[in-house]
């Protein structure tokens, strides 16, 4: 009940500041209020494109050259399909009625309300987005840093690392060792280490015989487990060999060199290892001071602003979104949600408490889809679970429903791409 | 024909302090979109009549209708809600 108490006052606070700054600038005769969004990723990009429909001056700001998702490039890794297929360009938002700013974002003046950009230039804004997903963390685990992926792919973002370990997968002996370690929570995609063993797994049992896969796990449960823990025992008994943190599963220290991986239990020689380390938000985020001690950015479950400073929204995997987990489908439904709130408080009008949806689905062989899904609602200052709904694929779906599954998850994919991309 | 916005969706479509008449979408309705769009394969809500996704909410709730997950989607939604993103979704033009 504290909590409550404690956050209601708050909220209304933020909105009646907002509403006074923003009404005032039109009766002065100022410029129409600008907002920045800082990542166009599918948080990103959701929120500017939403802005922008909505006429809002928003200019997007992402420093690659082109976007290469991680859904779905576990698929990549095992050489179902190639980076291209995960590989979008950012042209399309540049003709979404939207500035599009090609530059890192170096700095943020929550004071002030500007953005500095790497090239010494700034821009101001009324309300900022930030969406700058993760930060892979180099200092969590000993011996693996910034070098030591070359050696040990963590293919956790996409792009030449997905690709690194696809060839490493390939080239790799027959009776070989896989070594796959998870992170403890929270961290991106949070079914997709077990996706990725699944399908590791599958390429390991038709293309490189007696081949082994340890899965070495931070944490005890994860992320439909019994539906993955299923099909593990039905489809590669003999394959995976899946290590808990209760087992010792957590990852210790990393040597590249020698290729071993270590636990305070045991010692894993590897010929292929994927350690998906620890993660925080992207820099960006603690740099504006959005970042609480754990990494992550605390967030209004209304309006997605920062619990720590005013002005700024924070979507996507970088945000503490209570139950929501970090994932593309929960960053563009938050992506929408957080572009209508920003238009609500620069319009001075409250914004309205929302329920957002997030679908993820994963592959536990190719062609044979699980899925989780959740509806999620403010309660007691985070956003939770709506009691009742949500859940697990059924443990007994027999072939058609899994194919069904799959279908739908390609599906989905080719649509939210097009929404964000195309 | 096109139906104009009922009950629900009227009662929805409030006028702020400003003037100005709301045009957001109901809590949850912009989430449907991630998938429903044209050519995929949960097929479009925009343009489809009320009544339509009203039901199918509702048999998807009950568990009547066979569904992969849209029964634990419906789920997360009331009477009242499916109703007004049924409305929200029936006055848009298909797309």
């Amino acid at each position: 009940m504290r909590r409550e108490v404690s956050s209601a006052p708050t909220r209304r606070a933020v909105i009646g500041a907002a509403a006074a700054s923003v009404l005032a600038r039109p009766a002065l005769g100022g410029t129409p209020p600008r907002v920045v969004v800082i990542g166009a990723g599918f948080g990103g990009a959701t929120a500017a494109r939403c802005l922008a429909a909505g006429g809002v001056d928003v200019t997007l700001v992402e420093a690659a050259e082109r976007y290469v998702a991680c859904t779905g490039s576990n698929a990549v890794v095992v050489g179902l399909r190639g980076i291209d297929a995960q590989t979008f360009g950012y042209e399309a938002l540049g003709r979404a009625g939207l500035r599009f700013v090609r530059a890192t974002a170096t700095g943020v003046d929550a004071t002030a309300r500007r953005v500095s950009l790497g090239d010494g230039t700034a821009l101001p804004y009324d309300r900022l987005i930030l969406s700058p997903g993760i930060d892979l963390r180099f200092d969590a685990i000993p011996g693996y840093d910034a070098q030591a992926i070359e050696a040990m792919p963590h293919a956790w973002k996409a792009g030449e690392q997905t690709v690194r370990l696809a060839r490493q997968l390939d080239a790799m002996p027959e009776g070989g060792t896989v070594v796959l370690s998870a992170p403890a929570n929270p961290y991106r995609c949070p079914p997709g280490p077990y996706e990725r063993a699944s399908l590791i797994a599958h390429f390991l049992k038709t293309r490189k015989p007696r081949a082994k896969l340890v899965l070495l796990d931070a944490k005890d449960t994860f992320s439909k487990q019994k539906l993955f823990e299923a099909a593990w025992k039905t489809r590669y008994p003999d394959v995976i060999e899946y290590v808990p943190l209760a087992a010792g599963g957590a990852v210790t220290e990393v040597d590249p060199a020698g290729m071993v991986v270590r636990t305070d239990f045991a010692e894993y020689k590897a010929d292929v290892a994927c350690i998906i380390p620890p993660q925080r938000a992207g820099r960006i985020a603690a740099q504006a001071g959005c970042a609480d001690r754990s990494g992550w950015c605390p967030i209004d479950p209304v309006t997605f602003e920062s619990r720590l400073v005013p002005g700024i929204h924070v979507i996507g995997d970088a945000a503490i979104a209570g139950a929501m987990p970090k994932s593309a489908f929960s960053a563009n439904s938050q992506g929408k949600v957080c572009a209508q709130a920003v238009t609500d408080l620069l319009a001075g009008r409250e914004p309205e408490s929302p329920k957002l949806i997030n679908t993820c689905w994963s592959l536990v062989a190719p062609g044979h889809g699980i899925s989780i899904a959740g509806v999620f609602h403010p309660a007691d200052g985070l956003l939770a679970d709506v009691p009742g709904a949500g859940g697990i694929s059924p443990l007994d779906a027999p072939e058609d429903v899994q194919a069904r599954e799959a279908a739908y998850g390609e599906s989905w994919y080719r649509t939210i791409t097009r929404d964000v991309f195309g | 024909m096109r139906t104009p916005l009922p009950g629900l969706a009227l009662l929805a479509a409030l006028t702020t302090a400003a003037g100005a008449v709301e045009t957001r979408p109901p809590p949850g309705a912009s989430s449907c979109t991630g998938c429903h769009a044209e050519g995929a394969a949960m097929g479009a809500l925009a343009g489809r009549p009320e009544a339509e996704i009203v039901g199918a909410l509702d048999a998807f709730r009950s568990g009547t209708r066979p569904a992969t997950i849209m029964n634990r989607i419906a789920k997360g939604f009331d009477a009242g809600e499916s109703q007004a993103i049924a409305a929200w979704f029936a006055a848009q033009a298909p797309r």
